[in-house]
């Protein structure tokens, strides 16, 4: 079976059926990483180049970390140490990095639709998109539906509260998308300059109240507050916005009695999570790391040419 | 050059609609009636059987980018793309590098439309000089250079106090105030209107009140200051309303928006389309109705463009980055036609729009009418197209339309009694 898509741009462009693939995929990857040789040759003589021009250490190592591991020759590249600092535009970059022959680009960017556009002006490599702008970041969305299949062993039907700066959140985003697509419900919660116009449409549904989105959930996936990006009034101080949003265990309690607590990382203990719901027994925040590495796998051997 | 304009549908609304020759000689309209046997001075004669025959064609709302950004477009380039849409004058913006904001580079502007001899070229003066918002230019110097109107197009006039005086000082000296719209300080990332489409492509949105505040602003002062303000490329629903009812209230205030507004929606933002990125941007199906609204009941006053010249530099860039605005000189009157082709508006209504009305904004005499000069657009209104940019006589190809088929559009273009284009 093959993805029905040469590139991996975000979760609209995924069918339900692509979405399994990769998750069975990952789920058979997953095991490779804990053998003693952490290592197979499927994607040996494969290029895949890691263009990160946005600050990342997590995706960008789960990416390095899943090309080695498939024995694939990955090269980073960061936009500090790119031509780009130098005027360099976007196109011109990955057009020569293209005449070097990767097989695969991997894209961080900070512009909403860069891989897009890449995806376009390219002719031969694939496209994996780790993360553009606020719009979307399919690979976090795919081992989050992979860790919580793995925990839950379904996706369908489950309630899942995402909490938190939903408007700047490329991982909401996708996650909507995503868990949408396998039958899930989403609840968004988080203040009311967090909620992005139209995000119903989305397929997620507004509770304002924290509390209110906790209850009975089955999943609560909590947001990092995202520093840089609050200029503009979007709440009083980190230490109201916790109060209100932070997950903490009392407010934990009211979810199912087997939630599990999310979180994409990187974690503002004591703002929208509290250590102590941060490291309870619920939470799955490392095994979401862990399986991010399998899922990459799963996307690069697929996106290479799979079987 | 003189030209007999032969059994054309002359139609200058209000004055004249009826089946008739037209005689130019000397660039005046000399005679206009039935059966002008071809007089022995006559060096053209065109067969107008099936055709409108207009006043000129006015586009109060252009940005040429000489001096200082000539790779775009040049006052010559920009006069031809003009000819060629039928337009037989066109406002030039001032936000050139260096600002027109000083009689110098009005002066300059004109000479350089004077050396083209295509379309004319009236220079709108900034409002502050640098289009900083802080500080008059000398309008008088302006005017008098050849000046038609002021505006900071491009930069809202953000402090009330500044835009009360202009509009108080400008009304004196018999210059008119165009206004850009906009609240900065309420959307300082937006690049697209914000709603259900800039929250699914991730991009930061601009809420219809970035625009609407100001138009209100704009409407309040000018009350208050009893002059007239022309608002500058609606695009908003708020807006169209709020200056439906300014007018009921008897306040001096006019406006335009442009084609895109009322023929397209964000969707066609879709898959990051930097070509459909303008400032305003475009906005909902229910903006686009609420335009079309405003056109019909008179609301709205003036078609114009906002031609915005971009090389591909500007717009083969990541979304965000991506200069604002399309060109609009080549396909304005073509999708005005369609809607008179849809029959939402009648012929009549367009030629007031896209001539008599900008004229009358600008207090120029544009008119078919004996004696006045031979600005006349000859329009095929039948003729089908298709959008092809490469084809362009602007140097800019950044259009939304390209491959969309069009029925209706400029076959001649007399400036002064010149044919300055013929299909």
């Amino acid at each position: 079976m093959n993805l029905s898509n040469k590139h991996i741009l975000d979760m609209t462009t995924l069918t339900r059926e692509d979405i399994g693939l990769i998750l069975e995929t990952a789920e058979s990857m997953k095991e490779v990483s804990e053998r003693p040789i952490k290592k197979v040759p499927t994607l040996r003589g494969k290029t895949v180049v890691l263009f990160f021009h946005e600050p990342s250490t997590r995706t960008k190592i789960s990416f390095d970390v899943a090309a080695k591991r498939m024995s694939a020759d990955s090269i980073g590249l960061a936009a500090s140490g790119s031509s780009i600092v130098k005027g360099e535009t976007l196109i011109d970059t990955v057009k020569n990095l293209e005449a070097m022959r990767p097989d695969i680009v991997v894209l961080r960017h900070s512009a909403a639709g860069a891989p897009h556009m890449l995806a376009k002006v390219l002719e031969k490599p694939a496209i994996i998109n780790a993360g553009d702008g606020m719009h979307a970041h399919p690979t976090q969305a795919l081992l989050d539906l992979m860790t919580i299949k793995e925990k839950k062993e379904k996706i369908e039907g489950l309630k899942v509260s995402i909490i938190g700066d939903i408007q700047h959140s490329r991982v909401a985003r996708s996650n909507i998308i995503g868990l949408n697509k396998m039958g899930a419900q989403v609840v968004v919660s988080g203040p009311g300059t967090m909620i992005p116009k139209g995000i119903e449409k989305m397929g997620a549904r507004v509770v304002i109240d924290a509390d209110e989105a906790v209850k009975g959930a089955d999943v609560v996936m909590m947001l990092r507050i995202q520093k840089e990006r609050q200029k503009g009034f979007m709440f009083p101080t980190e230490r109201e916005y916790a109060r209100l949003y932070g997950l903490s265990p009392r407010r934990l309690g009211l979810a199912g009695d087997d939630v599990l607590v999310m979180h994409p990382g990187p974690i503002n203990r004591g703002v929208e999570i509290s250590p102590e719901a941060a490291d309870g027994p619920w939470s799955i925040i490392l095994d979401q790391v862990t399986n991010g590495v399998a899922v990459r796998m799963a996307i690069l051997y697929l996106v290479a040419g799979g079987a | 050059m003189n030209v007999l304009i032969k059994n054309g549908r002359v139609l200058d609304p209000g004055t004249i609609d009826q089946i008739t020759d037209i005689y130019i000689s000397n660039g005046v309209i000399s005679h206009i009636s039935e059966n002008i046997e071809k007089p022995a001075d006559c060096e053209k004669v065109v067969d107008a059987t099936g055709k409108l025959v207009v006043p000129g064609l006015i586009d109060m709302h252009v940005h040429l980018r000489e001096p200082g950004h000539e790779y775009k477009e040049t006052v010559a380039t920009g006069a031809l793309a003009a000819a060629w849409g039928g337009f037989t004058a066109i406002c030039a913006m001032p936000n050139t590098k260096p600002v027109n904001d000083n009689a110098q580079i009005t002066e300059f502007i004109l000479k350089q439309a004077q050396k083209a001899g295509c379309s004319r070229v009236y220079p709108v003066a900034a409002i502050s000089m640098d289009l900083s918002g802080e500080a008059m230019c000398e309008y008088g110097e302006l005017k008098d250079a050849g000046a038609v109107a002021i505006s900071d197009d491009g930069m809202p006039v953000v402090s009330s106090l500044m835009m009360r005086r202009v509009m108080e000082y400008a009304a004196g000296i018999g210059l008119s105030v165009i206004s850009h719209c906009e609240e900065p300080h309420l959307s300082p990332d937006g690049v697209m209107n914000e709603g259900e489409q800039s929250t699914s492509m991730g991009l930061a949105g601009i809420p219809n009140a970035v625009e609407s505040i100001m138009v209100m602003r704009d409407i309040a002062l000018s009350e208050l200051t009893g002059t007239a303000i022309h608002i500058a490329h609606v695009s908003a629903a708020e807006s169209v309303r709020a200056i439906r009812e300014a007018k009921a209230a008897g306040i001096k205030v006019t406006c335009e928006t442009a084609p895109h507004y009322f023929t397209l929606t964000d969707e066609a933002v879709t898959g990051y389309n930097t070509h459909a990125k303008m400032n305003p941007p475009l906005r909902t199906e229910k903006d686009r109705d609420a335009i079309i609204d405003g056109l019909v009941d008179g609301t709205i006053d003036v078609i114009a463009t906002d031609h915005a010249p971009h090389n591909a530099v500007e717009k083969e860039v990541e979304f965000n980055i991506a200069a604002n605005g399309i060109v609009g000189l080549e396909t304005s009157l073509p999708l005005s036609m369609a809607l008179v082709h849809k029959g939402i508006l009648t012929i009549d209504s367009i030629i007031e729009k896209m001539s008599k009305y900008p004229a009358k904004i600008l207090g120029l005499d544009n008119g078919i009418q004996k004696n006045l000069p031979a600005d006349i657009t000859i329009i095929d209104p039948e003729l089908s197209y298709i959008v092809e940019p490469e084809k362009f006589k602007s140097k800019s190809r950044n259009t939304p339309f390209a491959g969309m088929e069009l029925k209706g559009r400029a076959i001649m273009t007399i400036v002064g009694g010149k044919p300055v284009f013929e299909l």
